[in-house]
């Protein structure tokens, strides 16, 4: 019991680590509340309580689910975020079996280049990729007059751009459950008399999968909210995001952003709820 | 033999997908972007290898001070993250109950989910000159006339600490979580009070935590961009948006690879600094887990 | 060649290389139908590769692996009949008891009716009936064991592998497990070949052990043979408690040596093992505790017989273990001597700093040529 400091630290200790949680939750709470506020502007006083910047259907308190072009912004930072974590997932497991399973020369130098997209501002990687695309696209332009669409700033640009370092993460939380693995629960289905495939089918991907769903939660997350990289390669299927963000800058802020933010935070947090949720392990032992 | 066929196969076809990407995505495009930033516009449509894009970024003092004041900025970002968060980690890792301890890593992670638009205008919500806290403080009569308390540095770093201390948190408790309690205990057994066991005991153990942390947390900071422009308005200097300045705004590519160049080669050139100052690698800090 | 139809499991000069590590070196043995035999080795001596040479987990490097008298070289371990329970288990956490012995019948294509009439068999085999819709997290370890056991058995396989599988155990589990294993084996009446670096388990279940050393069988035999007669001074050092001296010898007379120990003790022994000593050669020389007799100095001088070897010491601790307590004497040499003794409880039992007479016979004295 030496070890318990004097209570007067304690509890100060306390109230700093109580504070410390008030300052993560203020903004978010101030994003949020103003979504019920009846008033024009997103700012005191309270004016009563109402889910008009949700609902209502006409101007000028036009509702987030009757506003055309943010719905269009939700479709599109849907139809992103989807593609991003279907790819981000198939590439993130097989650099699990990359990393856990196979030997090959200079593995350590290839991992570091694996998680070096995490740590690459995001800004870079946009004007990287874009750079890259449109070089390419002006190239087969001129030399061989092809329209490469898809390389010009839009949606696969943005879905390519969010890949790029959202399989990083992917590949962390799929690596970290693959090495859980017991790799002589392989050898013993395969000693039962399964085939490779079977053992892969029945075992290894059984095991694998609730970090594989959690790592395409937390993909279809990070690409939702992503802004740095988005922004350079957004071409006019603008998401969620950079809609917002115009709104922001050239409408000024209204309370209808304070609704997409309080459903937005709503969502993320249901999610990420599941993704913990399916990776909690069943009690062992 | 046979075996060892599908040994390869299996290799090849599992390094393909990951060669793709680093190749595609991530080596190609970066030697790209070196490439341009190389080349210099004389004429529309010709160019001319030099220089030149360096050149003016080096003649050009606000330039190169908005790079400086960027990396010192995101520096102390990060002291105040590694400061201000290691408690909160200690606690969560260490002190906290098993049934709470749970509730607030996760409470932790909350606004990880949220996007930094959202977490910005909440501050700007908070912080305007009509804002709550500025509303507020009139209302309790502390002050007669609103007072904005957005635009200046201050605000910049509280805000740019609020957005990356969760990647601060996040190592420091796993790396916490993995230390023996009994590495603690021993520590005051043997005679040492609590500075020198933190300082002994508790931070040499949490070291590639920390580090991993602030590798982390300088790299999202200096490469942040809605953050400083949200909070700090037009006058906050904040590099990338020069970067954005060039690339969309005055719409030279070549300048603006350029600047991205920079901005990757000055901010690994802290990193590495960062890694040979503590000893360690990037390999036993980020590449870890 | 008759013979060979006989035996489940023959193993012909196998050898493993790992680079330049010989693993598994020149390894030859043979095992009749339905015996428990037992591999014993220290850890990292290649009993674990061994065993997966024979699962088909590992190639040999030479050498050949039949399998009721037919070569398994190039089968993949898919398509062997040699089902093996893993050190951990092994058992399939995302599929319940039913699941996981079903799975290797689904495997091999049988039918829904089939393979419900074959669970249920064997879990009744295995004496636990009521278990088969339970999560494996619900079992308690004996019957994972028992599961994992009933998971290989349903597929009736030539040879039964168990790597270790008691490990994990704690002691009491572990003793019951011993004897259910050995009962489960009689039942199925199938080949089990049991590795384990533990002895105790190796004597109290087989009806041979094979002794392993740095990749080398030392020494096939009974338990008895092997505790007994050991061949080699390591398995007389490894099987069972013992004392053991280095010397070099001073006299032989027949089978019998005189030996003078490092530490200047006389004794004489019985020559063991390949080589004759001569004199001024190099021995070792092994006496287990349970033949060496103590008593308090003085009182049973008489009793000796002659040609004992005899030592004077003084007791040095009681090692009280029931029915298995020992001493712990100090000889004049200042080495210690370990003797079992009879702990009554009464006045007459020996108590620590007693000088006491220590006396054994040179037939019980082991001595190899080192």
């Amino acid at each position: 019991m030496a070890i318990k400091p004097n209570t007067a630290f304690l509890a100060s200790y306390q109230i700093y680590v109580a504070l410390f949680f008030v300052f993560l939750a203020a903004p978010l709470v101030a994003a949020g509340m103003f979504a019920f506020n009846d008033s024009q502007f997103p700012s005191l006083p309270w004016q009563g309580f109402t889910l008009d910047w949700f609902f209502n259907d006409s101007e000028p308190k036009l509702g987030m689910f009757h506003d055309r072009r943010l719905l269009r912004g939700l479709y599109y930072s849907f139809v992103i975020a989807s593609g991003v974590s279907l790819l981000s997932v198939f590439v993130g497991t097989c650099n699990a079996f990359l990393f856990v399973r196979c030997k090959f020369p200079a593995k350590d130098f290839f991992y570091i280049m694996m998680v070096l997209p995490l740590v690459i501002p995001g800004v870079i990687l946009g004007i990287s990729i874009l750079l890259l695309a449109s070089n390419i696209a002006n190239g087969a332009e001129e030399a061989l007059s092809l329209d490469l669409d898809f390389l010009r700033p839009g949606i696969v640009l943005v879905v390519l751009g969010q890949f790029s370092f959202i399989t990083t993460i992917t590949s962390l939380v799929i690596i970290a459950r693959l090495k859980k693995f017991d790799a002589s629960m392989e050898e013993a289905a395969y000693n039962l008399g399964a085939s490779r495939v079977r053992v892969l089918r029945t075992i290894t991907l059984p095991f694998l999968f609730p970090a594989m769903a959690a790592a395409g939660i937390v993909a279809f997350l990070v690409s939702f909210e992503n802004f740095n990289t988005t922004l350079f390669l957004v071409g006019s299927e603008a998401p969620l995001t950079i809609t917002m963000y115009d709104r922001m800058v050239k409408v000024g802020s209204t309370p209808v952003l304070n609704a997409v933010s309080f459903f937005l935070m709503i969502g993320s947090a249901l999610l990420a709820l599941v993704s913990i949720l399916v990776q909690r392990d069943k009690p062992q032992t | 033999m046979k075996q060892r066929d599908i040994k390869r196969l299996s290799l090849i076809l599992l390094f393909a997908p990951f060669a793709l990407w680093i190749l595609l995505l991530i080596v190609l495009p970066h030697l790209g972007m070196f490439y341009i930033s190389l080349r210099e516009k004389v004429a529309p449509r010709t160019y001319e290898f030099g220089l030149e894009n360096y050149i003016n970024f080096f003649a050009e003092p606000i330039y190169w001070n908005t790079l400086i004041r960027t990396g010192s900025m995101s520096l102390l970002v990060t002291v105040l993250a590694l400061l201000l968060g290691f408690p909160i980690a200690y606690y969560i890792a260490k002190i906290a109950g098993h049934r709470s301890r749970g509730a607030l890593f996760l409470m932790c992670l909350i606004p990880l989910w949220v996007s930094d638009l959202i977490r910005a205008f909440g501050w700007i919500l908070l912080l305007r000159e009509t804002g709550i806290i500025s509303s507020s403080l009139q209302w309790a009569g502390l002050v007669s006339t609103p007072v904005e308390f957005l635009y200046n540095d201050a605000t910049v770093i509280m805000g740019l600490v609020y957005t990356v201390i969760l990647f601060m948190i996040v190592p420091l408790v796993s790396t916490l979580d993995g230390m023996d309690d009994a590495m603690v205990e021993a520590g005051y057994n043997l005679g040492g009070n609590g500075p020198t066991v933190l300082r002994r005991i508790i931070i040499p153990y949490a070291m590639p935590g920390i580090v991993s942390g602030c590798i982390v947390v300088f790299m999202l900071t200096a490469g942040s961009y809605l953050t400083p422009i949200l909070l700090g308005g037009k006058n906050s200097s904040w590099f990338t948006e020069q970067i954005y300045d060039q690339f969309i705004t005055r719409y030279n590519w070549e300048s603006g690879a350029a600047f991205g160049f920079l901005l990757l080669a000055f901010t690994s050139l802290v990193v590495w600094g960062g890694l040979k100052l503590s000893g360690q690698t990037l390999n036993s800090t980020v590449a870890r887990s | 060649m008759q013979a060979h139809t006989e035996n489940d499991l023959e193993c012909i000069r196998i050898q493993k290389h790992f680079g330049s590590v010989r693993a598994v070196d020149d390894v030859s043995f043979e095992i009749p139908k339905g015996s428990f035999f037992s591999i014993l080795g220290p850890s990292g001596c290649g009993k674990t590769t061994l065993m997966r040479m024979i699962a088909g987990f590992e190639q040999p490097s030479s050498g050949d692996i039949r399998i009721k008298g037919k070569s398994v070289i190039g089968t993949p371990p898919n398509r062997r009949n040699v089902k093996m329970v893993f050190q951990h288990l092994a058992l399939f956490p995302m599929m319940n008891v039913y699941e996981n012995i079903a799975y290797g019948l689904r495997c091999a294509g049988a039918s829904k009716e089939v393979i419900r009439s074959k669970v249920h068999d064997v879990l009744e085999r295995i004496s636990l009936p009521d278990v088969a819709n339970r999560e494996i997290s619900q079992l308690s370890g004996g019957q994972k064991q028992r599961i994992a056991i009933a998971r290989c058995m349903v597929l009736d396989p030539d040879v039964l592998l168990l790597d270790e599988p008691l490990g994990a155990l704690d002691l009491k589990l572990r003793e019951a497990m011993k004897i259910e294993l050995k009962l489960l084996q009689h039942q199925f009446d199938t080949t089990f070949v049991y590795i384990t670096h533990d002895q105790s388990e190796a004597l109290v279940m087989s009806d041979n052990v094979a002794i392993m050393n740095q990749g080398k069988f030392v020494q096939i035999g009974t338990p008895q043979e092997l505790y007994h007669n050991p061949s080699a001074a390591f398995v007389a050092g490894f099987v069972g408690d013992t004392n053991r001296w280095a010397g070099r010898v001073t006299r032989v007379e027949g089978n019998t040596v005189e030996v003078e120990t490092e530490a200047g003790l006389a004794m004489r022994g019985s020559i063991r093992g390949a080589g004759a000593p001569g004199v001024g050669d190099k021995v070792s020389a092994f006496v287990r505790p349970e033949f060496i007799t103590a008593a308090k100095a003085g009182i049973s001088a008489g009793q000796t017989g002659s040609g004992q070897n005899v030592i004077d010491g003084r007791v040095d601790s009681i090692l009280f273990n029931g029915a298995n307590s020992r001493v712990l004497v100090r000889d004049r040499a200042g080495e210690l001597i370990e003797a079992d003794v009879v702990l009554t409880g009464g006045p007459q039992d020996l108590k620590p700093r007693d000088d006491v007479t220590l006396s054994w016979s040179p037939e019980q004295t082991m001595s190899f040529k080192a």
